[in-house]
């Protein structure tokens, strides 16, 4: 360190922390171009692909736009339907009953079968990791194909063990019921192992030292996972659950595949809804307006996200 | 052996078998689909259909993935599935830990706001934008070209905030050294960071790849054109309505999709399980 300061030819300084106090000496504008430089892909792409589409689908909400000829400027309108028009708010409250289908299955069997692997006494420990986390490589609509033919009424091996165990399914993608939680369904198989590895690292970093010692006073299996483990895992479990919402609100692949938003309606998501309206029907500022609560939405999660986040950073310093 | 393990011997044991035959079924669920998709794909079309339905084929055949073929220009969209998730993978690669070597590394005036400007767009999750995004590709004339399925994703929010944060963990002295000699920073970012940061390129790479390669609305909107589709969005023109394919041929065409990443994985699992055993022998 000592000689990096007896040497005029560095011109490093310390990049200015998020949180910090900035440096009140000047900086040379060498420095700043050579920074551009740098950044320059980057910017333009982030800039003409991000920025500048976040501000475009913002004016054509407020438009009749079509994508070609004129558009006028309609207001509140295209805002005013998605909170009126029923199939739209029945795509929302389908979002809402996914989200509450998805969310919760897969978060918590992630957690138990995390715990599983974690315990001292499986054996076979890295086979059944492999064998969980196999799903995760496999695509939503290549899930949504095997699934598919899996519950079909009459060909679907599945169905037919269940009606061997005397369950009737009957078919479940045509059933406005159960088309649903089949769907959600997809998507936790699917999702589970990548939250299940998230909880595992999350394990692995409560020290051993704590369940010891708790061992040694005597607390029981139980005890120990409700005043060590769960207390210890408070920040991960945050995390996932969040990461498990975000992805529950943006649904659209294996839905696409096995139903289209059916039956009558009862599969159809926001981002189902977008896709049709805007490049089926192109109702392009009715699509923007909906992709604007879509954000809205996500954004209020993704800011208690990094409420945490920054919890979780203060924690570890 | 605890002491709590030898005083109450037979009912951990019956917790252990519990724990067990918990994994296994959770473990069958998890390999089902991909075990229909495997045995499927090598079904003559006569058992597929035939009922009662089995798991394992009765006879191999091939005639599958030789239909697939026909069905799909299938080659085509093998290579487009190639070219699109590793092309996206490798700008995306380039173009963030450029973007986060000048936020990790070089101190310039602003770069606080550029960074909290770049965190922000991360949280935009890119159906909201699809639209605007769409009209712009289409603008440029690059609907059903590879410039418009990766040029709107090769930088990346998440990638430039991750490899910044692990620039920021490499040690000052190993560029400082290399400033001292005279190093443009160019020099330091090619031949100092990158070759340390190899692992969170690989972590970020390998993310990268298998989210593009899986993804089915990307290519849906920016393609129109059957040749120019990736696997996935290709697979897909096979369902739905009209959509009376075999399902033996969907399941080849499936296989086909998965096997890349299940092999990736597969390879990267073994490293996985490695250092996760000796940080666990402590």
């Amino acid at each position: 360190m000592s000689t990096t300061l007896h040497t005029p030819a560095t011109r490093y300084r310390p990049p200015a922390p998020l949180g910090g106090r900035s440096s009140a000496r000047p900086r040379s504008t060498r420095r700043s171009v050579l920074a551009l430089l740098f950044l320059a892909p980057a910017l333009v792409l982030l800039g003409a692909f991000v920025a500048w589409p976040m501000l475009s689908a913002f004016r054509l909400s407020f438009t009749d736009s079509s994508g070609f000829g004129r558009e006028s400027w309609v207001g509140l309108e295209n805002y005013a339907r998605v909170f009126t028009d029923p199939a739209v708010l029945r795509a929302l409250g389908n979002t809402a009953l996914y989200a509450a289908l998805f969310t919760p299955t897969a978060v918590i069997s992630a957690l138990l079968l995390a715990l599983a692997l974690n315990h001292p006494r499986l054996p076979l420990r890295g086979a059944f990791r492999t064998a969980l986390f196999l799903p995760f490589v496999v695509s939503l609509a290549v899930a949504a194909f095997a699934w598919s033919y899996l519950l079909d009424p009459q060909i679907g091996l599945l169905n037919h063990w269940l009606r061997g165990g005397g369950i009737q399914l009957g078919n479940v993608l045509q059933d406005p019921t159960l088309a649903m939680p089949t769907v959600a369904l997809v998507a936790v198989w699917k999702n589970f192992g990548f939250y299940m590895v998230i909880f595992l690292a999350g394990l692995q970093e409560i020290p051993a030292s704590l369940r010891e010692a708790a061992v040694v006073d005597g607390a029981s299996a139980w005890q120990r996972f409700v005043h060590i483990t769960l207390p210890m895992l408070s920040n991960t479990f945050a995390f996932v659950l969040i990461v498990a919402l975000i992805a529950a609100l943006q649904a659209f692949d294996q839905i696409y595949v096995m139903t289209g938003g059916g039956p009558f309606g009862s599969t159809q998501t926001i981002v189902m809804e977008i896709y049709e309206s805007g490049f089926r029907e192109l109702e392009l500022g009715f699509a923007s307006a909906l992709s604007y609560v879509l954000l809205a939405i996500t954004l209020l999660l993704s800011l208690v996200q990094f409420v945490f986040f920054g919890r979780r950073e203060q924690d570890t310093q | 052996m605890t002491a709590t393990a030898l005083r109450r011997p037979r009912r951990l044991h019956a917790a252990s078998v519990m724990l067990v035959l918990g994994m296994l079924l959770a473990a069958a669920a998890a390999l089902l689909p991909i075990a229909i998709i495997v045995f499927t794909a090598f079904k003559p079309i006569a058992e597929v259909n035939a009922y009662p339905p089995t798991l394992v084929p009765g006879q191999w055949t091939l005639e599958n993935f030789a239909r697939i073929f026909e069905e799909l220009p299938f080659a085509r969209l093998i290579l487009n599935s190639v070219v699109f998730a590793g092309g996206v993978t490798l700008f995306a690669l380039l173009f963030d830990s450029l973007a986060a070597y000048a936020l990790a590394r070089i101190d310039f005036r602003g770069s606080r706001v550029l960074l909290i400007a770049i965190i922000a767009t991360l949280m935009i999750p890119f159906q909201a934008t699809l639209i605007p995004v769409y009209q712009l590709v289409a603008d440029l004339g690059w609907i059903n070209t590879y410039a418009g399925l990766i040029a709107p994703r090769a930088a990346d929010a998440f990638g430039i905030f991750f490899l910044r944060q692990f620039f920021l963990s490499l040690p000052r002295d190993l560029d400082n050294a290399a400033r001292i000699d005279g190093a443009s920073e160019f020099r330091i970012f090619r031949s100092v960071i990158l070759p340390n940061a190899v692992p969170a390129l690989l972590t970020l790479g390998i993310f990268t790849f298998v989210n593009n390669w899986n993804d089915l609305l990307w290519p849906l909107v920016f393609t129109t054109d059957a040749e120019m589709g990736t696997i996935t969005s290709g697979l897909t023109l096979l369902t739905g309505p009209g959509g009376i394919i075999p399902q033996g041929v969907m399941m080849a065409g499936s296989l086909i999709a998965v096997l890349p990443l299940a092999v990736m994985f597969l390879m990267i699992q073994r490293r996985f399980i490695e250092s996760v055993a000796t940080t666990g022998m402590k």
